[in-house]
């Protein structure tokens, strides 16, 4: 992995995927989505907030592009107290028409801070597209505009992405700076329960289902010889276990208490 | 006899030297020494790492010390006037303020964010707002609007120590004058939410919030020579708010008045009177409760249309007479 335990993320509105990549307990982020006292929240954030100190998570953010200035003061924080660390904001096509992603790439630039915009460019803002929401079509020439590496990647390729990870890792942590990242990739599904897919065809969907990273990545594994189909089926009924067994105990688990809310909106001070 | 801004500095100072993690960052606090000196000369003795000039970006100002917060150190953001937090507002009121809350608790965000607010200065509508009610409408933010130098002093540093966003509003025509009081030397701190007695008399409860303190203290002085004794209670923090002073006074003087500066309408001061008018002690009222604020106009330009936009010592005075004398 390009991270480690100690490096930071912030993440989107949508970021089951960033949590457990980090190494969060399943259990307690599927409590969570379930509105459970023993959820990462206490049921207080779901599926939008969650968040985990131990594996370096900032937490997801129900605001787009939130998170990224949030990463460039912890990237800042990491060089300020020479931690070592970077901070990486993972964020979507339509933050990147945020000023909040404006600020923080320029101060991330200007500080050189261990940080990466990474960016998944999933052609679409809920219904707006790329094509219609910028005037240049290859996002990664923004870079430019802060004096940042702008790298472009598919995003559906799992080594063509720790490879750009890597290096852009080594650079922020080497005192070097931000690096904006480009994944390319697609959203199959619509961005709710009220998207109609009205902005964009059947035949385009089909497509992208068709570049699905993870087959691609067990085929490209077995030809290599780096694992056998029976070790791939066996990874992937590990994963499928580990959730439906999360997700029982998440069930059976005791639902959020309104008792304590009152108390839960402030640390209390130490004396 | 320090000046308020004198004070906020030398709180920051303290607690730069009993911290580390403690640092400033915002637009001209270094070299320059804040857009109304208030970091002076901070850059010389700390340096350019621990006070930070920022570009012109609050919201990316606010969100990386919300980051920094999140991850270790306890930064002290300076905002140039307040009416620029609006540019911040995502990162103010959306992230630090909801985070410990909204994430379990997980984490916390040490953060103190200054700045000037208020008129006076002819800067018109722009630089010159008062905007309590937007922070005190938010749960998970405490609010601190210091009226005198040695308050700024004590309640900076309790800020500085507190594991959430603080939002301190300095009026800026505060900056450059001494209080009734010198600030204490040393680094004790006034504890947040902690209402505090100004003066104490038996015909009249007046509660004010920062210059309005000031002003209000004159009026109190005045009408003392005519025989009319007035307790003037400066609420210091209005989130959290303490208001037990406030019952108790108004129990034995039987008159309220309300002074902010901002505009009267879902004004923060409007909450004093509610608390009020929802208490056993509302009973002891034997007038109904006066309201003086600013306008509900943005803050005009020319000097006499600024004055009357606010409440001026005349008009607390003129209000403090009416309620003592026509209700007995």
């Amino acid at each position: 992995m390009a991270l480690t335990l100690q490096d930071q993320i912030t993440s989107t509105h949508r970021g089951h995927g960033h949590c457990i990549a980090k190494g969060a307990d399943l259990t307690r982020m599927i409590a969570e989505l379930l509105g459970k006292e023993i959820g990462y929240c206490g049921g207080r954030g779901g599926s939008m907030h969650i968040a985990d100190v131990e594996t370096g998570n900032l937490g997801a953010n129900g605001v787009v592009g939130g998170g990224i200035p949030i990463a460039a003061g912890a990237a800042l924080a990491s060089k300020m107290m020479k931690k070592g660390t970077v901070a990486v904001s993972f964020f979507g096509d339509g933050a990147m028409n945020e000023g909040a992603f404006h600020e923080a790439a320029n101060l991330a630039a200007i500080w050189k801070l261990p940080m990466i915009l990474f960016c998944e460019n999933n052609k679409y803002g809920m219904s707006s597209s790329t094509e219609k929401a910028f005037a240049i079509n290859n996002l990664a020439d923004r870079g430019k505009g802060y004096g940042i590496p702008g790298v472009n990647v598919n995003g559906n390729d799992v080594v063509e992405v720790y490879e750009a990870a890597q290096i852009a890792v080594d650079r922020a942590k080497k005192g070097e700076g931000p690096t904006l990242i480009i994944a390319e990739t697609y959203r199959w599904k619509g961005h709710s329960r009220s998207d109609k897919n009205l902005y964009r065809t059947k035949e385009e969907i089909e497509e992208w289902r068709l570049l699905d990273p993870i087959p691609k990545f067990i085929a490209r594994t077995i030809k290599q010889k780096k694992l056998t189909q029976e070790q791939c089926d066996g990874i992937q009924q590990e994963a499928t276990d580990a959730i439906v067994a999360a997700v029982n105990e998440a069930v059976k688990a005791k639902a959020a208490d309104p008792a304590g809310l009152l108390d839960a909106v402030f640390k209390k001070v130490s004396a | 006899m320090l000046t308020m801004a004198e004070a906020v500095r030398e709180a920051m100072s303290i607690a730069f030297d009993e911290r580390p993690e403690v640092f400033l960052l915002g637009e001209d606090v270094g070299i320059y020494g804040g857009a109304f000196g208030v970091s002076g000369d901070m850059y010389h003795r700390y340096g350019s790492e621990r006070v930070l000039d920022t570009p012109i970006a609050e919201l990316g100002i606010v969100g990386a010390a919300v980051g920094a917060a999140l991850s270790g150190m306890r930064p002290i953001v300076e905002i140039q006037f307040s009416d620029f937090t609006a540019q911040a507002m995502d990162q103010i009121a959306n992230q630090a303020a909801k985070i410990h809350f909204m994430l379990g608790g997980a984490l916390h965000v040490p953060m103190v964010l200054r700045t000037p607010q208020g008129s006076g200065t002819g800067a018109a509508a722009q630089h010159s707002q008062n905007l309590e009610p937007w922070f005190a409408s938010v749960p998970g933010l405490k609010v601190v609007v210091p009226s005198n130098p040695a308050d700024a002093k004590g309640l900076l540093l309790a800020a500085i120590d507190d594991p959430n966003p603080v939002i301190f509003l300095e009026h800026k025509l505060l900056y450059k004058i001494p209080g009734r009081d010198p600030v204490p030397e040393g680094s004790e701190r006034i504890p947040l939410g902690v209402a505090k007695v100004v003066r104490e008399g038996k015909d009249l409860t007046i509660v004010a919030t920062g210059i309005m303190v000031n002003k209000s203290y004159e009026v109190c002085e005045k009408l003392a020579a005519e025989g009319i004794s007035v307790t003037l209670i400066d609420p210091r923090t209005i989130s959290p708010l303490d208001m037990q002073p406030v019952y108790e006074s108004v129990e034995k003087t039987g008159r309220l008045m309300v002074v902010q500066e901002g505009p009267a309408h879902a004004g923060f001061i409007n909450e004093v009177i509610a608390q009020m008018a929802g208490s056993s002690s509302f009973g002891s009222l034997i007038a109904p409760i006066k309201r003086l604020a600013g306008m509900n106009i943005p803050i005009p330009y020319a000097p006499q249309l600024e004055k009357a936009a606010v409440p001026q010592i005349e008009d607390i005075e003129a209000a403090a007479r009416e309620i003592v004398k026509n209700w007995r």
